[in-house]
């Protein structure tokens, strides 16, 4: 699936920026290390945006569409920010078989947003994963650490209403 | 001495050093093993899996492009039915992904994946159905489109992209979804691309091509009202020929103009012409430099595929470029000016078409600060690729046209100008005249050995009677780099350099007729190209940019001396910095 690139400006802290300067700086000159430099990049901002893909190319002086082919190959590497509530659908055997596409599209419908986007306010992100192991709640959302299992689409409105303040 | 082995290809028994690769192994034999991924020392990743062989004990095929021999009495078959059977899924399987408009398709009848299905009686072009991305086409950069839906995906484009140094390209996503583009799906336009044009010519099918401008110019031509002028590069006519199946490396100046006069132009002129008045501009503008402490080293700038490289990725040293238009502008613009007065005629209803061999040339006439005469110097450029069509579509039979002369008085070049379109030509030209005015002794013999060849950088130095002059080249942005990071830090001790955009310059040009990878894996095309324009230089009576007629004509008549006030309105420009990605 192609990954949606975000339009959500990017924020950044003196804090996250000294931390991947020093990773970058640690990795140098091993381009055999940019994968590397990437995952600690998402461990820091939650997703690899224009400015800190631009930053890690610099760094590593690798072009900057050789740091995209690879975050646009591998699945892990987010292209959007993770909300403000983090929402996951499980989309594994039981809880698939439990209808959790139903309230993936019910997700999206009310958020505005497909999977592995962010909504512009940076309120919600929406994620569909692997199992998370709890297959006797199927099907299962959570959002950040609250889990909801044995849901149904209509639910997904008093959840969502939840996290609205 | 390297270990020999001896190998058995198709039941011929040869002998090998270890670690050849079997498809280089199989050309000692005569034999041509076919490719579309496989560039020669650019491309070499195995991915497109065309070139496969039977290697007697070998679990599967393996790769002929990649595939080192490393085993005494290695037995090879590379066109046995299990081959020739993969190679033909091979092709069926790209083609269930290939838009197939090939009757429409630019490449058609030159397209190396419609050749290869001929050879290999693809009969099926629908055998295999199945997800088919659909892609807008790019046409957001000056010169070229991108459309992906007939994207093979062997990513020469990339490699070649890669090899400049640039890589704005490259593959994005994965499966299904892989395609090429630039880094965010940015369009083409909104990054460094500097327009070069190596994507184009390193293409197998149509995937990437020039903006046609043919249709333009045969409207221009066919207005009654509009005085259509045409000027020709020195290195189209190096190349034409190839248009046509002549060997690579004829010279075809004659009949270059022949057809540029049958094809309807009102008047056929020489950008010969103009490289000799670039020499006269920016010799002067090198020893006012040296004379005045002006910025050293000073750098050419004839090759917007360079000058648009060293916008985005130097523009702290654009003050190291000449001022100097590039020869093709200042013809236009002496064609606006001198000629149009000369000869009665309102610039506004001249429509300027330049032949070039070149793709960024389109980017440069559409530039700010190009339209010394107050209209734009350059109305159309035309890629020797498109010249040929043209050819064609006229019915001219370019084998058997006369040759004949272009017209004057801007027509009349030297062998200085003509080796403008090899890599270090330019700095040779330069030499030529510079040596004479600074000596003020006759050349002996014009020729200068150490600025020529193919390398990617090159240096010289010479003693002009006291003056010591050291010079550099460069060709390719890759190898432009490695002159312009000294320039940054400051130890870069020339005088002048030479930098081209594409690798051996304008010979090698993303405008010029596009050569297979079996022609480009084989044959040293620059080298080939490159001896046509030393031939017709080493031919010519006058060899030197200052004993230019023409050009002492229109400095008497018109500029005055070069330099002056007049010269720089009109044969002057000035650069920006621009930035990596316009997001």
């Amino acid at each position: 699936m192609l990954k949606k690139i975000s339009t959500i400006p990017f924020k950044d802290t003196a804090e996250q920026a000294a931390k991947l300067d020093a990773v970058i700086a640690e990795c140098t000159p091993d381009v055999s290390k940019l994968m590397h430099v990437m995952q600690e990049a998402q461990g820091i901002y939650g997703y690899l945006p224009f400015e800190v893909q631009q930053k890690i190319a610099d760094g590593m002086k690798v072009p900057l569409e050789k740091v995209y082919g690879v975050a646009t190959f591998y699945a892990q590497f987010a292209l959007s920010p993770k909300g403000q509530y983090a929402i996951s659908v499980c989309l594994g055997t039981a809880c698939y078989v439990k209808g959790a596409q139903e309230i993936l599209d019910e997700l999206s419908a009310q958020l505005g947003i497909g999977a592995e986007e962010c909504t512009a306010d940076g309120r919600f992100s929406l994620t569909a994963c692997r199992c998370i192991g709890a297959c006797g709640l199927a099907p299962v959302m959570t959002v950040n650490d609250d889990v909801y299992g044995k849901i149904t689409a209509a639910d997904v409105a008093g959840i969502l209403a939840k996290y609205k303040d | 001495m390297e270990k020999m082995l001896n190998i058995k290809i198709n039941n011929i028994p040869c002998s090998v050093p270890y670690g050849t690769k079997i498809i280089d192994a199989a050309r000692m034999v005569g034999i041509e093993i076919p490719t579309l991924c496989y560039l020669k020392e650019m491309n070499e990743i195995g991915a497109c899996r065309f070139c496969v062989v039977e290697v007697v004990g070998a679990r599967s095929l393996v790769a002929a492009c990649v595939f080192p021999i490393e085993r005494d009495g290695t037995e090879i078959f590379t066109n046995s039915e299990k081959v020739r059977k993969s190679r033909r899924t091979t092709l069926e399987l790209i083609l269930s992904t290939h838009e197939r408009k090939c009757l429409t398709c630019v490449r058609s009848g030159n397209c190396e994946l419609q050749r290869l299905c001929k050879e290999y009686n693809v009969v099926e072009d629908d055998k295999y159905d199945g997800s088919k991305p659909v892609y807008e086409l790019d046409y957001s950069a000056a010169h070229m489109v991108r459309d992906n839906n007939k994207c093979i995906l062997c990513r020469r484009c990339v490699a070649a992209c890669d090899n400049q140094g640039i890589s704005v390209i490259g593959a994005n996503a994965r499966g299904i979804d892989t395609h090429i583009a630039s880094p965010f799906e940015l369009p083409l336009g909104s990054t460094s691309c500097i327009s070069c044009g190596q994507c184009i010519v390193n293409c197998p099918v149509g995937a990437i091509y020039e903006k046609d401008d043919t249709e333009k110019v045969f409207s221009a031509i066919s207005d009654p009202t509009k005085h259509v002028v045409v000027q020709a590069a020195p290195a189209v006519r190096a190349t034409l020929g190839e248009c046509f199946d002549m060997p690579i490396g004829t010279d075809v100046t004659g009949k270059m103009f022949a057809a540029l006069r049958r094809l309807g132009f009102d008047k056929v002129f020489d950008t010969n012409f103009a490289a000799d008045l670039t020499i006269m501009e920016e010799a002067t503008e090198l020893l006012d430099r040296v004379k005045n402490g002006g910025v050293l080293p000073m750098i050419t700038s004839c090759s917007p595929g360079w000058i648009k490289y060293c916008e985005h990725y130097y523009p702290t040293e654009l003050d190291h470029l000449s001022s100097c238009k590039s020869p093709m502008q200042m013809q236009g613009a002496i064609i606006k000016s001198y000629y149009a007065e000369k000869n009665g005629i309102d610039p506004k209803d001249i429509v300027s078409v330049a032949i070039m061999p070149c793709t960024a040339k389109k980017f440069e006439c559409g530039r700010a600060d190009e339209a010394g005469a107050g209209y734009p110097d350059i109305d159309y450029v035309l890629t020797t690729r498109e010249l040929g069509r043209m050819i064609d579509a006229a019915g001219i039979k370019f084998a058997y046209l006369p040759d004949e002369d272009c017209d004057a008085p801007l027509g009349q070049g030297t062998g200085a100008a003509v080796i403008f379109g090899a890599t270090g030509g330019v700095m040779e030209a330069a030499l030529r005249t510079a040596a004479e005015v600074i000596t003020g002794k006759s050349l002996d013999n014009p020729e200068f050995h150490d600025v020529r060849g193919m390398e990617g950088v090159k240096e010289a130095k010479y003693d002009l009677d006291g003056t010591e002059i050291k010079v550099a080249i460069a060709s390719g942005t890759k190898n432009a780099k490695v002159l312009m990071d000294k320039v940054k830090d400051g130890t870069a001790d020339y005088t002048f350099i030479e930098i081209m955009g594409c690798p051996g310059g304008c010979i090698n040009g993303g405008g010029q007729p596009v050569q297979p990878a079996s022609v480009r894996n084989t044959v040293d095309l620059k080298a080939l190209r490159a001896k046509a324009l030393y031939e017709n230089d080493a031919n010519r009576p006058q060899r030197k940019s200052h004993e230019n007629e023409d050009v002492k004509t229109v400095y008497a008549e018109y500029l005055g001396e070069p330099n002056s006030h007049k010269a720089h309105e009109l044969l002057h420009t000035s650069y920006v910095a621009r930035p990596m990605f316009d997001r």
